[in-house]
Formats: structure tokens, C-alpha cells, sequence
């Protein structure tokens, strides 16, 4: 399935965004939002992801 | 000192973490300005998040991550709810940008995205001009905390509108308010202290000064001196001299 992680497209085998953290590789602490709403870390190996879907994954950042 | 949301916090400066040379002369700043808070961001996982999580963790200040960047209460609202997973902390300070040049915030979104927020059980530091009545619809909504600005972020202008900020002080005087963005000197920084504001909130001033840690010493010093001044109550200006030195007695020439 083709989704958006963090503005860059890709295709992906997975179904959740559990399984799409894992396939992209990422593997520190993270935030997850999809289509412009929040993911719970908890629910994230139950929360599906569509075609086209954007996610976005963050993390802590230098801030003022 | 400060109390923000029942915490007290040992120092009445906070420390943004934006832009400084080094993630070793970030931290010395820290460590000469004895700064009690530092403000953090979240920004797209490139690869860096993980190492400034290490460095955020070792200096030992209660975090308060900013939603910097966002336009709308929408994003605002998700990236706080990211924020308190990602820093384990129900603050945040809450910016909606409201003009790209100004960076000033949308009082309309602001108050909206606050109203949310606090329902939501977050502890808002909304970002917000001197207009009095923003700031009451802001504690209506359930903020305890308000950080005016002194002048646009990054400008390093100074307090722009003294007579609003003082009015503002004056009339919500039992508010804890922070002083954010505008602060380019240590005696900016005082004249808020001053003024009875019981923190300052700045990020460029010491990141872009030549030595950060030594601009992050001197205002804290300067931000102390400002605390005991209005905690001697300083006496008011007036039009016209008056001797210090008394003219009884004085010799007759």
C-alpha cells in the first residue's frame, strides 16, 4: 500500500502504523500522528492505514 | 520563585534550546544561567531526535514543549497531544502562529486551541500578546499561566509596549506571567522583572550572542536584580528634581 511517512512517499507491505514504524525503520522513542490525528503509542498496532494515508512520525526537536 | 501549575521552579529564567552553536554550549548555558525550564520541539524523526532527547535529559530542568509552527488550533491541538506522550508532560507552551512575518499568535485560534487543551487536562502556557482582554478569555478557558510577548519572536527589541504590559500586570496581578520572546538583552529582561513579571522566556538572546554562556549568566543576573527591585519596591519617577541632600543647615555664603 502506498503511503506518506513524513512527506516522502512509499510502499509498504503493512497494514498499521505499528507495522509502518517498523518497515521504515524507525526505532527510537516516537510520535505518531496519521491523517492529521493523534496515535496513541497504544494503539497503534490496532490503528489501520488506508491508501494515501499521510503519517507522521516526530521527535524531540531543539525548541524555543 | 515561579510557580507554574502548583511546581515550583528555582529560577525565574527559561531557556529555549534553538540555535546555538553547539549541543556542549547549549548545556554550559544551562549550567551558568541556572535556568529552571528549558522549551523543546518536535519535529519529523531525521535521524538527531534521539541524541537531544539524551541531551534534554541530562540537564535536569522540568521541559515544556512548544507546538512552534503551527497555524491552526487544529495542529496546535495534535501536536500537544504528541508532545505529552513523546515528553511525558502535561505543559505546553501553545503557539498559533497567526503572520508568517510577525510570528505574532491568532488570538482567535489561541483561545479556541486553549479552550481544548485544557479540557483535555493539559497545563497551557499560551503564548499570547498584552491585550487584556485575550488574556482573560485565555484564563476563562482555564489556562494559569500567561506569557505575553514582549516583541516578536527573535527580534530582540524589548519590551514594545511597556504601558500595555504594566496594565496588563496590573490588572491580573495574581497571575504567574512569563515574558516571552522580544528579550535581546539582559536589561530587557530586567525591565520585566521589574515590572513585576515573575519569569522571561528567551531563546535567540543567548543562542546567537557571540559567547551563549556568558549572555545566559548575565541575564540571570540581571534577572534576579530585576526580582529584588520589585521586591524593594522602587520609588516612582517624577517630573520634576528634588534634593537628596537636605537644605537645612546649609551655610549661609
Amino acid at each position: 500500500m502506498k503511503i506518506t511517512i513524513n512527506g516522502t512517499q512509499r510502499t509498504l507491505a503493512a497494514t498499521t502504523v505499528e507495522e509502518a514504524l517498523t518497515e521504515a525503520g524507525f526505532t527510537g522513542t516516537v510520535a505518531t500522528a496519521l491523517n492529521g490525528t493523534f496515535v496513541p503509542a497504544a494503539a497503534r498496532g490496532t490503528t489501520a492505514l488506508t491508501e494515501g494515508a499521510l503519517l507522521e512520525v516526530l521527535a524531540p526537536m531543539q525548541g524555543g | 520563585m515561579p510557580r507554574f501549575y502548583g511546581t515550583q521552579v528555582d529560577s525565574c529564567l527559561m531557556l529555549g534550546t534553538a540555535g546555538y552553536p553547539s549541543p556542549a554550549i547549549l548545556a554550559e548555558a544551562f549550567r551558568t544561567s541556572g535556568a529552571g525550564i528549558a522549551t523543546v520541539s518536535l519535529r519529523r524523526e531525521g535521524g538527531g531526535g534521539q541524541a537531544f532527547r539524551e541531551l534534554i535529559q541530562g540537564l535536569d530542568v522540568h521541559l515544556l514543549p512548544n507546538t512552534a509552527g503551527c497555524h491552526t488550533a487544529r495542529e496546535a491541538i495534535t501536536t500537544a497531544q504528541m508532545a505529552r506522550e513523546l515528553f511525558g508532560t502535561s505543559w505546553i507552551k501553545l503557539e498559533v502562529i497567526g503572520h508568517a512575518d510577525t510570528l505574532q499568535p491568532d488570538p482567535f485560534a489561541l483561545v479556541e486551541a486553549a479552550t481544548a487543551l485544557c479540557r483535555d487536562g493539559f497545563q497551557v502556557f499560551p503564548y499570547c500578546t498584552e491585550d487584556l482582554i485575550l488574556c482573560e478569555r485565555l484564563l476563562e478557558a482555564g489556562c494559569e499561566v500567561l506569557m505575553p510577548w514582549g516583541a516578536p519572536i527573535g527580534s530582540g527589541r524589548g519590551l514594545n509596549n511597556p504601558y500595555g504590559l504594566a496594565t496588563l500586570r496590573a490588572h491580573l496581578p495574581d497571575v504567574p506571567m512569563v515574558i516571552d520572546a522580544g528579550i535581546g538583552l539582559p536589561s530587557h529582561a530586567a525591565q520585566a522583572m521589574e515590572m513585576g513579571f515573575d519569569a522571561i522566556l528567551t531563546n535567540t538572546a543567548v543562542a546567537q550572542a557571540g559567547d551563549p554562556a556568558a549572555m545566559a549568566h548575565a541575564l540571570s543576573l540581571a534577572i534576579e536584580a530585576g526580582r529584588l527591585a520589585r521586591a524593594a519596591d522602587p520609588m516612582g519617577p517624577r517630573d520634576m528634581a528634588s534634593p537628596s541632600t537636605p537644605l537645612i543647615g546649609k551655610a549661609f555664603l
